[in-house]
């Protein structure tokens, strides 16, 4: 069944990406694209609505990577045991449970032009209020933040687990040889928390390079175009309202899927090496 | 402990700590609680200008309203459908897989193993095309099975990773041992694996809830009408149609997010040790 679902669609989306198909198959159920070679690819290398999704995705992958600290920060903030610090803890965790969707809508009210807080907020400083998401230039940092709360969320959450099973000898012992502060953190307790950090690494690529809910939300890629992602374009060229050009998706979704494939192979290889020593 | 227990510090600071920490939550769940409250004023507020000040009464007639004038009760109903086949199945299977995988060291066991593995963190979109061509061709686009099917099939990834890790972990000399007495291998299965399984049923049943009801990519790609569409497309349908109605968006908003809210917070022990496995060694 897996390979029905996720095997195979791979090894035909591959394929399809050499093809100009409209999704249609003729009256007798043939399939009707024809064989384009690298015609596809050599059209996205000229393809500035590509150019713009793929730096966005950039802008992505690099911003997301604020969830770590951010969220490492937060997850030591609430590493104390004072009443009621459970609920807090759930509650600071309360983003990543709810629907990005929804976290969508959220932040589109956030930032929503004449009454938005962000809006006001903006006014009272500036003077001017800013619409963040009719803004092009910064459209792609908007809704990166909205993404990025219920990320810190669940990194915050995995650095808790992690700061819970450090090992209190060594803190004790370092302690005791006068280390505190950010020494402590970066030469003790970071180091225990490899594990942890390895696991937000992941999902926040994944995370990063999967945004397609917000975008679509949010903005539909607007305006002009100018906060689309890979994963958002794809969608947009294959089922969207400028037709259905599946072998043109397909080929931005290779592209997508030979970028993840760097980090994949990296977590499957660290994977390896774990299973092999045991 | 990292940090210093704040019961070692001054007295001052411990007063300090306890002012931020509900400073801080507010700060973060500001959004939220921003959109709570928006939900539960009346539209004449909002017309007014009235986005930040105190409401003029609690209208619950929002959510009377939505669920009345508009089909969202339906996608509720609609997720419901989508999700809990989903939970069953997934969970079922990968009970199998993750069986087979921990305890079998037949050749391949690694190769297969890792396929499910980077299955897990493959993009979507490459999926998307020929899953919708597949789906149409099967006669399943636009209902809830045809969905739930390709969940169970993409979670079992997720879900035979997790559990096969957790058969590893359990103390192997219990199989053994139950070999020796000539059990048969389904019933180790059942009798003996199945019930020190509890945890991680739970745990993943929980997860897997969360993800599927919080899906919107595959549902807007699988899915279109009314009586099919789960409330995450519904709502960003919903949301075409009331232009600038924050009031009803926000209502909205809030009924998507609660069974999944509820679910954390009635299951919290079983959720987070799902997310947080190997993130401990």
């Amino acid at each position: 069944m897996f390979t029905v679902y996720v095997l195979w669609p791979i090894i035909q989306s591959i394929t399809l990406s050499f093809y100009d198909w409209n999704g249609l198959y003729d009256q007798d159920g043939r399939f009707t694209g024809t064989f384009v070679g690298m015609g596809n690819y050599a059209e996205l290398m000229t393809d500035p609505a590509f150019e713009t999704s793929l730096w966005n995705n950039l802008k992505w992958l690099v911003l997301y990577m604020l969830a770590l600290p951010i969220g490492l920060f937060i997850a030591i903030f609430l590493n104390q045991t004072v009443r009621g610090i459970r609920l807090y803890k759930s509650l600071f965790f309360f983003p990543f449970v709810i629907s990005q969707v929804v976290v969508g809508l959220i932040f589109a009210w956030f930032y929503a032009p004449n009454f938005g807080l962000f809006y006001l907020l903006t006014e009272s400083i500036t003077g001017k209020g800013t619409a963040i998401l009719a803004d092009p230039d910064l459209v792609t940092y908007g809704i990166i933040a909205a993404g990025l709360w219920p990320q810190i969320a669940y990194v915050m959450i995995l650095y808790l687990t992690g700061l819970n099973n450090v090992a209190p000898d060594q803190i004790e012992a370092a302690r005791l040889d006068g280390a505190k502060g950010w020494r402590m953190l970066w030469y003790v307790v970071l180091p225990q928390l490899r594990p942890a950090t390895f696991i937000a690494v992941i999902v926040t690529v994944i995370g990063a390079l999967r945004s397609f809910d917000l975008v679509s939300i949010m903005t539909n890629g607007g305006p002009f175009g100018s906060s689309r992602v890979l994963s958002y374009y794809m969608y947009e060229k294959a089922l969207g309202e400028y037709g259905f050009r599946m072998g043109y998706g397909a080929a931005i979704a290779v592209v997508l899927f030979a970028i993840m494939m760097i980090f994949i192979s990296g977590f499957i290889w660290k994977m390896w090496r774990d299973e092999a020593e045991r | 402990m990292f940090p210093r227990p704040i019961q070692q510090s001054s007295t001052g600071t411990q007063w300090l700590y306890a002012i931020a920490l509900p400073i801080t939550l507010v700060l973060w769940l500001f959004p939220l609680l921003g959109v709570a409250l928006t939900s539960l004023r009346p539209a004449s507020d909002l017309a007014q200008g009235n986005y930040f000040g105190m409401p003029s009464g609690i209208a619950w007639e929002n959510y009377a309203y939505i669920f009345t004038e508009t089909p969202i009760g339906q996608y509720m109903i609609n997720s419901l459908w989508v999700t809990i086949p989903t939970v069953i199945g997934a969970v079922g299977l990968s009970l199998m897989t993750g069986f087979a995988l921990a305890v079998y060291g037949f050749r391949g066991n690694i190769l297969i193993f890792f396929m499910f593995v980077a299955g897990n963190f493959v993009p979507f979109q490459i999926l998307m095309v020929p899953v919708r061509d597949m789906t149409l061709q099967l006669g399943m686009y636009d209902t809830w099975y045809g969905l739930a099917l390709f969940h169970i099939a993409f979670q079992t990834g997720f879900c035979t990773l997790f559990m096969r890790n957790f058969i590893k972990a359990l103390p192997f000399e219990l199989i053994e041992a139950a070999r020796v007495e000539g059990v048969a291998e389904w019933r180790i299965f059942w009798f003996i694996v199945l019930p020190l399984m509890r945890p991680a049923i739970a745990a993943l049943s929980v997860l897997v809830f969360t993800f599927i009801w919080n899906d919107f990519f595959w549902a807007t790609v699988l899915t279109q009408g009314v009586d099919s569409q789960p409330i995450t497309a519904g709502l960003s349908s919903l949301n075409g149609q009331w232009i600038a109605q924050w009031h009803l968006v926000s209502a909205g908003s809030i009924l998507a997010a609660l069974p999944p809210v509820a679910m954390f917070f009635l299951m919290q022990k079983h959720f987070i040790a799902g997310l947080t496995l190997g993130a401990v060694k």
